[in-house]
């Protein structure tokens, strides 16, 4: 369990030296329970107040960051189970598996589609982070080779090295020298032979479990067992497999990890977990992710990345790992929805994600070209926005000016929301030779205003 | 370290309702746990999926969830018959689409002759849904709640504008009645109670929060079921524990990742499988998130999320 200020504050000097930038000890301690200082800010603090300090507040989910360079990927560090309390942090990576027993040219066309994978949306970049190439052949020499063929065709893309053979780990890892992979499949059996592998390349180790389904909790208790094993061997970037394969399992073992690390502070389950979700469909593998995202799966291990698959995972995922208490806002700009001509109707509305998403939605549906002016509101809703000053005629007036509209279109006519009727005159006013039209209060409205629109003309 | 499983009882539970007769009746709800946390409570029934058809032909559906009912869907009777016989749709949902004023604007009359006639072909139990018009609802479903008496339907939707006409109504003739409000927790409590002041059971009541699609604001709809869920199961709020909707199928096949042809965007790759996967993942979410009832459309988004469900029972 994560220390309370009170509980901070009797471990630390008491003096009220303000060297930490905070009036006193009782203020600094506060600030270390929520986080929002780290206990370095102290000069005096004893060793064995740093040492307990230290164990309390890291992290419940221990931060790890799987590869280098610039497609390196973090995982780890959440805080809490909903979404609402607070943001989840780090969301999580999607791998291919690729099998060594691949022929050459298979694993390079598996190798371009990682490759190939990003896409952009709304504004980010989003794509497959990682491969997992798994020793299917139980051959070092094969995995070896495809190791090798991987570590050429895609340098810099994060690697899982998932094989139970010290042997074989080894010869794949050099392949990838300095580049902070995974190898995945450290039992009891091979613990000491891993871990030194992993201290020799600085490597995460990826821990399994040998028994996932027995009883409640699964291979849960093992792998507490061998995280705390592996750590007094010197390694302590992990990942964790309690052996979750089917969808109830993985809810089951994942809440009871993240409970666990969370609200216990239970470090022997403090890392991220990695979740195999292959199956023979793969919409039911799209949907087993489904639940690896929603549910703190730090790691997504796939047999098929197809674009349309990815695109509902890539979405699902920027959806989960959203701030929830920072509305989304979309770019300010004029957008256009189907392919507007000159003529075509000029619509404004507030940059609040959902606003947006919903008002060029039904602008679409209405199957009439038209232009979107989105003006930055700071997120807000048309209302909201209206009533805190953002979204004013004269702020209106200069986004229309300044946005180049003017250039694209014939006529100088501004739909605005019905909502926000009241600013029509004063928008006149400001915008010379415009004509405002009031639209519907609400977007749903939008499909028929456009069709009685048309008949009119 | 020995790993002691933090198990969390709760002292809520969400009501279980049931609807259709005889052979067809179907329970859904009743867990007291989180979605699928079988490991530390009890769900006693799965969630219950409904088809989609509507009153008039679906012109504006999209072709990829148009076509597996071509045959079908010019007559509402045929196309529930098709569900049920040929999908083997557990519940079908009817949306009185063409009641609205800017589509056919189908009279109450009408609508209720379609209900009836739906009715009387299928076994499985029946949602009945307005146009989402708000005035125009209130007439229709009082019609279509009448047709549909002591058939032991959901009808729907009742919202803040228009709840007391629909709940007289639902209460009249004996339905289960669905109440929404727009993505807000603290409005779907209220209308909850403004509906049980009325004299309106609350066991009988089904709470739909709002969808939205993937990519299209999933995440407000997500989190507000996982608060309603949570106020039920933690805190024990009896005017949160109504089971939930998701109205998957009518929010997902309008955006456009739903419909724009590979041809358009090779990057998102083939627009079938895109579709179908885009309803499959929203309504895998908000299943996950708590919704104990959905309303979709394709049959192989379907087949797909059944295969999930059983996975996690």
């Amino acid at each position: 369990m994560a220390l309370t200020g009170v509980e901070i504050f009797k471990l630390l000097p008491k003096t009220n030296c303000k060297k930490c930038g905070f009036p006193t000890c009782l203020a600094f301690a506060m600030k270390l329970a929520q986080r929002q200082a780290s206990l370095d800010l102290c000069p005096d603090v004893s060793e064995e107040a740093k040492q307990k300090l230290g164990e309390a507040s890291a992290p419940p989910v221990r931060p790890i960051t799987l590869g280098s360079g610039d497609k390196a990927v973090k995982m780890g560090e959440e805080t809490v189970l909903f979404r609402h309390d607070k943001r989840f942090v780090n969301p999580c990576v999607f791998a291919l598996e690729i099998k060594d027993t691949l022929a050459e040219d298979d694993i390079n066309i598996k190798v371009n589609e990682v490759i190939e994978s990003e896409i952009d949306r709304v504004g980010q970049k989003l794509r497959i982070d990682a491969i997992a190439i798994i020793n299917d052949s139980n051959d070092a020499v094969k995995f070896e080779a495809a190791a090798k063929v991987i570590a050429t065709k895609a340098p810099g893309i994060p690697v899982i090295i998932c094989t139970v053979n010290p042997q074989a780990a080894e010869a794949a890892i050099k392949q990838f020298a300095d580049e902070k992979p995974i190898i995945y499949g450290v039992n009891s059996g091979n613990a000491e032979a891993m871990a030194n592998i992993a201290k020799t390349y600085k490597a995460i180790l990826g821990i399994t479990a040998s028994s996932a389904f027995g009883g409640s909790g699964g291979g849960l208790d093992e792998i507490s067992t061998l995280t705390e094993k592996v750590k007094s061997m010197g390694v302590e970037d992990m990942v964790i497999d309690s052996g979750a394969r089917k969808a109830k399992e993985i809810i089951e073992h994942n809440t009871l990890a993240r409970r666990a690390a969370i609200k216990k502070n239970f470090k022997p389950l403090g890392y991220p977990v990695i979740t195999f979700a292959q199956r023979e469909d793969n919409l039911v593998e799209l949907l087993i992710s489904v639940v690896g995202v929603a549910k703190y799966s730090s790691i997504i291990v796939l047999s098929s990345i197809e674009k349309w698959k990815n695109l509902a995972m890539f979405t699902l995922r920027q959806n989960i790992y959203t701030d929830p208490q920072v509305p989304m806002q979309v770019e300010q700009k004029v957008y256009k929805i189907g392919e507007p001509l000159p003529e075509s109707p000029l619509f404004i509305t507030t940059n609040f994600s959902l606003t947006y998403f919903i008002v060029s939605g039904e602008v679409e549906n209405s199957k009439v070209a038209s232009y979107l002016a989105v003006m930055d509101c700071e997120g807000l809703s048309v209302l909201t926005a209206w009533a805190a000053g953002k979204f004013t005629a004269a702020k209106i007036a200069q986004f229309i000016k300044e946005a180049g509209i003017e250039n694209e279109i014939k006529h100088r006519e501004l739909i605005i929301p019905g909502y926000v009727a009241i600013l029509s005159g004063a928008i006149e006013d400001k915008l010379e030779g415009w004509k405002v039209t009031v639209g519907p209060r609400e977007a749903n409205g939008i499909p028929a205003f456009l069709r009685s629109r048309m008949a009119g003309k | 370290m020995a790993f002691i499983p933090l198990k969390e009882t709760n002292t809520g539970k969400v009501y279980a309702v049931t609807v259709g007769t005889a052979s067809g009746e179907i329970t859904f709800g009743g867990e007291n746990v989180l979605p699928f946390h079988s490991f530390e409570g009890l769900i006693p029934n799965k969630p219950l999926i409904a088809y989609e058809i509507q009153d008039v032909p679906p012109s504006d559906w999209s072709e990829i969830v148009k076509k597996p009912y071509k045959d079908v869907s010019g007559d509402p009777v045929s196309w529930a018959k098709f569900c049920q016989d040929n999908l083997k749709a557990e519940a079908i949902a009817l949306r009185l689409i063409g009641t609205h004023p800017d589509r056919e604007n189908r009279s109450p009359e009408d609508a209720a002759k379609t209900v009836r006639d739906v009715i009387s072909a299928v076994e499985r139990p029946l949602v009945i849904l307005g146009s989402n018009h708000a005035e125009k609802d209130a007439s229709v479903l009082i019609a279509a709640a009448e047709a549909a008496k002591d058939r032991n339907c959901i009808i729907g939707k009742a919202q803040e504008a228009n709840y007391k006409t629909i709940v007289a109504a639902a209460m009249a003739n004996n339905l289960k009645l669905i109440a929404m409000s727009e993505l807000d927790i603290n409005l779907s409590k209220q209308l909850n109670i403004l509906i049980t002041q009325m004299g309106f059971d609350k066991e009988r009541l089904i709470t739909d929060p709002m969808s939205s699609a993937l990519g299209y604001g999933l995440e407000y709809t997500y989190s507000v079921m996982e608060r309603i869920k949570l106020a039920a199961l933690t805190q024990n709020d009896a005017t949160m524990q109504t089971p939930m909707l998701a109205d998957v199928g009518m929010y997902v096949w309008k955006v456009k990742e739903s419909q724009a042809s590979e041809q358009d965007l090779p990057q998102w790759g083939s627009v079938e499988e895109r579709g179908i996967a885009w309803e499959a993942v929203t309504a895998s979410a908000l299943l996950l998130a708590g919704a104990n009832l959905l309303i979709m459309r394709h049959p192989k988004a379907i087949s797909a999320l059944d295969k999930l469900v059983e996975e996690l029972i």
